[in-house]
């Protein structure tokens, strides 16, 4: 769509999009090209001498084991934050479609956490897990369960996802609530004149209805898994024990940042680069669809 | 609801009252260990109701003078950091998608849609992929520890550019040909017409922004070496670098109470905006 009435200035438009496209081209793109740059580079500790060697550090990359064990480590928290995310706020979000009192009560309670900054929220949560001092680790250790996530790496990963999943949860459940008060009542209503029971209402009429929604947030919680979860993980854990909660960004900052391997840092952001992009396309083919429907 | 179903009406509120149970039980016990003595919680079990310690944590938080092994910076200071970062980021990032919509769909120039589907692209270039080389900008011309470094390379917003672009799309074209007839230039028909028929679209980006710029931890945790120009995230995951019983977590916690209730607020008391602007920002 485009407008058939607009201003004429031969300067003004330049004026107005300069501030954005500065922006843009010194602290996106050029760096975007860096990176790209350095990914088939390969420069000495002390940055003194550069080198072209093509695709050697995504071959290193790929002969790595610790990075191939930093993929497994990301999907495996991925797609427990997405799934778990998805599932609990599903649950909250239907029974709270129900509510009629008290329903803005309970929304309002539910919101809390989207305003919690990551980090803060890694830190809350290595609070109440701490082994010596955590609350919920005593609770455990009485219930018999010895609770370590510095030495244990499952307890590490769960510390981690219910931290992830606890932060995400305010956000689905809105985009879900919303998903539900959209359904037309007229169609719960004739399926209960026929019938139908609210758990067969759920899997029948309003489960596939809320289909693009869930679709929808399915690529929103991956994208956060892998991108918006830096701040929790580095909190928390710290990429620990050992690298088995180090997910690919957080390996990208160490590397770069840490162990000063600017060529290896620099081929692993391409590749983050190509998974941003696969997501992105993902997404934005599925809107299209929405608007189709 | 279709039916009466007293069971299922008690379900829903059992479940709900748990869901919230959970969900707000971190924040209650960081409340409640932000009351006691450093002493208290560091005995296991520590106790689950509120100490009498409030407000001499919070004194010690907000001026640092707090025990400890971590680092000691005074969480007043840090919190004016965020709140200006935060408010600079929100801000900046309305106002130049404003003038980059507008120029958009207002005006006709070479390379037009080319600058839009590069602010586009730029949504596929998150902080995390491009760290190393934009660090190295930003040190380059100078900015690490400075306001300018935390927050300008954060303001480019692609989604507030779409979104505007939208909502300036569905502005009717009568409007504009009616400024005009009445004299109007383009700046004057962008502050008179367009900026306040967009207030709420601004006010639904400002609550998302704000908790965006507020809760950044990467990019801060990059360009910020000085104590003094640490946000208040960054203040606490310092707090936390020692060991796990040395540290007072009563102070940890005051600062973590503290670090979130700017952000809680602006959520609580524009509810309706933060919600809209969920919606409007992922379309």
């Amino acid at each position: 769509m485009e407008k058939r009435v607009f201003f004429r200035s031969s300067w003004l438009p330049w004026v107005l999009m300069a501030p954005q496209v500065a922006v843009i081209a010194l602290f996106f793109f050029w760096p975007a090209a860096q990176a790209l740059l350095q990914s088939v580079q390969q420069s000495d500790a002390f940055g003194t001498s550069v080198e072209w060697v093509g695709l050697e550090n995504f071959r290193n990359l790929w002969n790595d084991q610790t990075y191939l064990a930093s993929f497994y480590t990301t999907a495996i928290f991925s797609s427990l934050v997405a799934v778990l995310g998805i599932g609990i706020s599903l649950l909250l979000a239907v029974f709270a479609d129900r509510i009629v009192k008290g329903a803005l009560a309970y929304k309002t309670l539910l919101i809390w956490p989207y305003a919690v900054a990551p980090a803060v929220a890694g830190v809350l949560w290595l609070f109440m897990f701490a082994p010596s001092v955590g609350v919920v680790a005593y609770w455990l250790g009485v219930m018999g369960m010895d609770w370590n996530h510095l030495l244990n790496s499952t307890h590490a990963m769960a510390l981690v996802v219910m931290a992830a999943v606890w932060k995400q949860i305010s956000y689905n459940f809105l985009f879900f609530l919303a998903g539900l008060q959209s359904i037309p009542k007229s169609l719960i209503e004739a399926a209960a004149i026929d019938g139908a029971r609210p758990w067969r209402r759920f899997w029948t009429i309003v489960f596939p209805l809320l289909s693009p929604t869930t679709f929808f947030l399915l690529v929103i919680n991956v994208v956060y898994a892998f991108f918006d979860t830096f701040a929790i993980i580095d909190a928390a854990t710290q990429g620990g024990p050992g690298k088995d909660t180090a997910i690919l960004v957080y390996k990208v900052y160490f590397d770069g940042f840490k162990a000063m391997d600017m060529g290896g840092s620099a081929a692993q952001s391409v590749v983050l680069m190509v998974i941003v992009v696969a997501l992105t396309v993902v997404q934005f083919r599925y809107v299209e669809k929405k608007v189709n429907y | 609801m279709v039916e009466r179903r007293p069971f299922l009406t008690f379900l829903s509120h059992a479940v709900l009252v748990l869901g919230v149970l959970v969900v707000a039980f971190p924040l209650y016990l960081t409340f409640i260990a932000s009351t006691q003595t450093a002493q208290a919680i560091v005995q296991t079990p520590m106790p689950l109701l509120p100490g009498g310690h409030f407000i001499e944590n919070y004194t010690a938080a907000w001026n640092g003078t707090g025990g400890g092994s971590g680092s000691k910076a005074p969480v007043g200071q840090m919190m004016v950091v965020s709140l200006v970062t935060a408010l600079v980021i929100a801000i900046g990032k309305i106002a130049i998608s404003l003038l980059s919509a507008f120029a958009i769909v207002y005006f006709r120039f070479p390379f037009r849609m080319a600058f839009f589907w590069a602010i586009f692209i730029t949504l596929m270039l998150p902080v995390e992929v491009r760290i190393g080389p934009t660090y190295k900008v930003v040190s380059d011309l100078g900015m690490l520890n400075s306001y300018a470094g935390l927050t300008i390379p954060l303001i480019a917003s692609a989604t507030a550019t779409f979104l505007f672009r939208q909502f300036f799309l569905t502005v009717p074209e009568e409007l504009l040909e009616a400024a005009r007839m009445d004299g109007a230039g383009p700046m004057r028909f962008f502050w008179d017409v367009l900026v306040p028929l967009s207030k709420t679209s601004i006010a639904a980006l400002f609550v998302i922004q704000f908790i965006y710029g507020w809760n950044q931890y990467l990019w801060p945790l990059l360009v910020t070496t000085s104590e003094d120009m640490y946000p208040v995230v960054i203040g606490i995951k310092r707090m936390i670098s020692g060991g796990d019983s040395e540290m007072e977590w009563n102070i940890v916690m005051a600062t973590a109470v503290l670090a979130m209730l700017p952000p809680a607020l602006v959520v609580m008391l524009m509810q309706k905006w933060f919600v809209k602007g969920l919606v409007d920002t992922e379309k």
